[in-house]
């Protein structure tokens, strides 16, 4: 292993703030992109749902 | 091999096919993550000129890389729509643009946060920065097409016709911006100037760039496989699915 | 078919002849947005010879902008454009001769004109030259590529808008060598090589550019 430790980890030499605040922004974006897919696809096959009962009704 | 093609041209086939296939392409785009990251962090050394900061390289130069391969697929699928009208390949299209403007956005911010410590400005306008910046432009054009668009066939087709003249103009804007960048700069002052890459680096960058395009393959699948319930509701075999 | 390509533009010509008024606020927008500039930036003469070239650029690419809806509109709204279509005649000659109409009633005052802005920047004789050079070449580039964004944007809600969010980054090759152009000029290392790749920008869309509206004309129309 190459960091001494937890800190210096974190601190990353300094340019902590620049080095997490990309990979923490990159993992918001995958998570943020994954969530709204499921959301699209539930909203859609709700959607759907609710046409094809209508459908069936008349 | 060519009745296979237009087998899985059929967005009910195709559908099924995908449903199958996320896993394998979302689970090994999370193992290669881990690994990528692991080389990132624990294996790859400190740089002697940039310290840690550094390692903002293996997000933002895979993150460029799949920005312009992206547009890349979506000009070929828009393509191919246009030629064959295979209405499949237009919602491959559709389905991967979001995820390419997303990409770009990361790497113009992974390129500010990598650019403050370096030449202490949050923006320079180096040659590949502005290029992506051209770049979202571009995607973000199309995605507004798409969106005032109500016919989904004229949407399809001028989407289509945006991309390819997009993707013809790429590499024209890219030399102009080049020339433009070195024209008004003394010295090169470039992210793309990268500390001298120690084998380990490159390494680590190509893991997470195909990690990166794992899941893009996994997300647009995804995402395809709703575009394709919307189209096609009125089809026998997604009324049968919807019901359940 | 040479004779259809004369006959779209001459109607083009006739047209915006007979509206007088949708043509001149074309201009003066030009030369009011250029204005602004020095207004927000400051009148010192050395700043505006600086920023000048890309200023008055920049208001071209505008004023290029505003009007080219005006291309298809019209007869979209009454229904010729479809009867064109219609016609006989092979599309890619009816998008040319739009363009071609286009910067003719459009491009060339932007042209005309540009030698008051350049004095309004303070730029020398031999930069307001080149900058004419420039918008000459450039000009048509803009109208070219304008049609293709005008005919993927046919009848949409907020066209106007839209039209400038597709085709502004396709216009950054021209602005740049369009505006490199003048600043070498002043700087005294030439304009040929800024020119002439703006003259090969030029043939390539000429080339490529009516058959791509042409297309998007028949996707916009059916």
């Amino acid at each position: 292993m190459q960091w001494a430790s937890v800190n210096d980890f974190l601190s990353m030499g300094g340019y902590g703030l620049y080095v997490w605040g990309s990979y923490v922004v990159m993992a918001a974006v995958v998570i943020i992109e994954v969530m709204l897919l499921r959301k699209g696809r539930s909203q859609t096959l709700k959607l759907l749902k609710r046409m094809r009962n209508f459908e069936n009704e008349s | 091999m060519a009745i296979n093609l237009y087998y899985y041209a059929s967005p009910a086939t195709f559908y099924q096919l995908s449903g199958k296939l996320i896993p394998w392409f979302g689970w090994s785009a999370v193992i290669l993550t881990a690994i990528g990251l692991y080389i990132s962090f624990f294996m790859a050394p400190t740089d002697f000129q940039q310290g840690e900061a550094y390692r903002i390289i293996f997000i933002h130069v895979p993150a460029a890389w799949m920005s312009m391969f992206i547009y890349l697929v979506m000009a070929f699928w828009g393509a191919i729509g246009l030629a064959f009208k295979t209405r499949l390949s237009f919602m491959m299209s559709r389905a991967l643009a979001p995820t390419g403007a997303l990409f770009t956005f990361i790497a113009l911010w992974t390129g500010a946060l990598w650019g403050k410590p370096m030449w202490g400005a949050w923006w320079v306008w180096d040659a590949r920065l502005t290029s992506e910046l051209i770049l979202l432009f571009l995607y973000i054009g199309i995605m507004a097409l798409w969106a005032a668009i109500d016919d989904p066939q004229r949407g399809d087709r001028a989407g289509a016709l945006l991309t390819l003249v997009g993707a013809i103009n790429v590499p024209i804007i890219y030399f102009s911006v080049k020339w433009w960048n070195t024209l008004h700069q003394g010295a090169s002052v470039s992210l793309t100037k990268a500390p001298s890459m120690a084998k380990i680096m490159l390494i680590g960058m190509l893991v997470m760039a195909i990690a990166a395009w794992l899941y893009t393959i996994a997300v647009a699948l995804y995402r395809v496989r709703t575009l394709i319930l919307e189209r096609e509701r009125n089809t026998d075999w997604v009324k049968a699915l919807v019901e359940k | 078919m040479l004779s259809f390509l004369f006959t779209v533009i001459r109607r083009d010509l006739m047209l915006a002849a007979r509206r007088r008024g949708d043509w001149l606020t074309s201009q003066f927008f030009f030369v009011m947005v250029a204005s602004m500039f020095p207004l927000g930036i400051g009148p010192d003469p050395v700043t505006l010879k600086l920023i000048g070239p890309g200023v008055v650029w920049v208001s071209a690419l505008l004023a290029s902008l505003l009007s080219l809806p005006r291309l298809l509109a019209e007869d979209y709204r009454d229904g010729s454009l479809e009867q064109m279509l219609l016609t006989p005649q092979p599309p890619v000659l009816l998008a040319l001769g739009k363009s071609l109409a286009h910067w003719l009633i459009y491009g060339i005052p932007l042209l005309i004109i540009s030698p008051i802005l350049g004095i309004q920047f303070a730029l020398p004789a031999e930069a307001i030259a080149v900058l004419m050079l420039s918008l000459l070449i450039g000009t048509p580039i803009l109208s070219l590529l304008g049609s293709v964004g005008a005919a993927l944007t046919l009848g949409l809600r907020g066209s106007g808008v839209l039209l400038t969010l597709l085709i502004l980054p396709l216009y950054v090759p021209v602005l740049i060598f369009g505006a490199g152009a003048v600043d070498a000029a002043m700087a005294g290392t030439g304009a040929e090589s800024h020119l002439s790749l703006l003259g090969a920008i030029l043939v390539l869309t000429l080339l490529v550019a009516p058959w791509i509206a042409a297309a998007a004309l028949k996707v916009s129309i059916e």
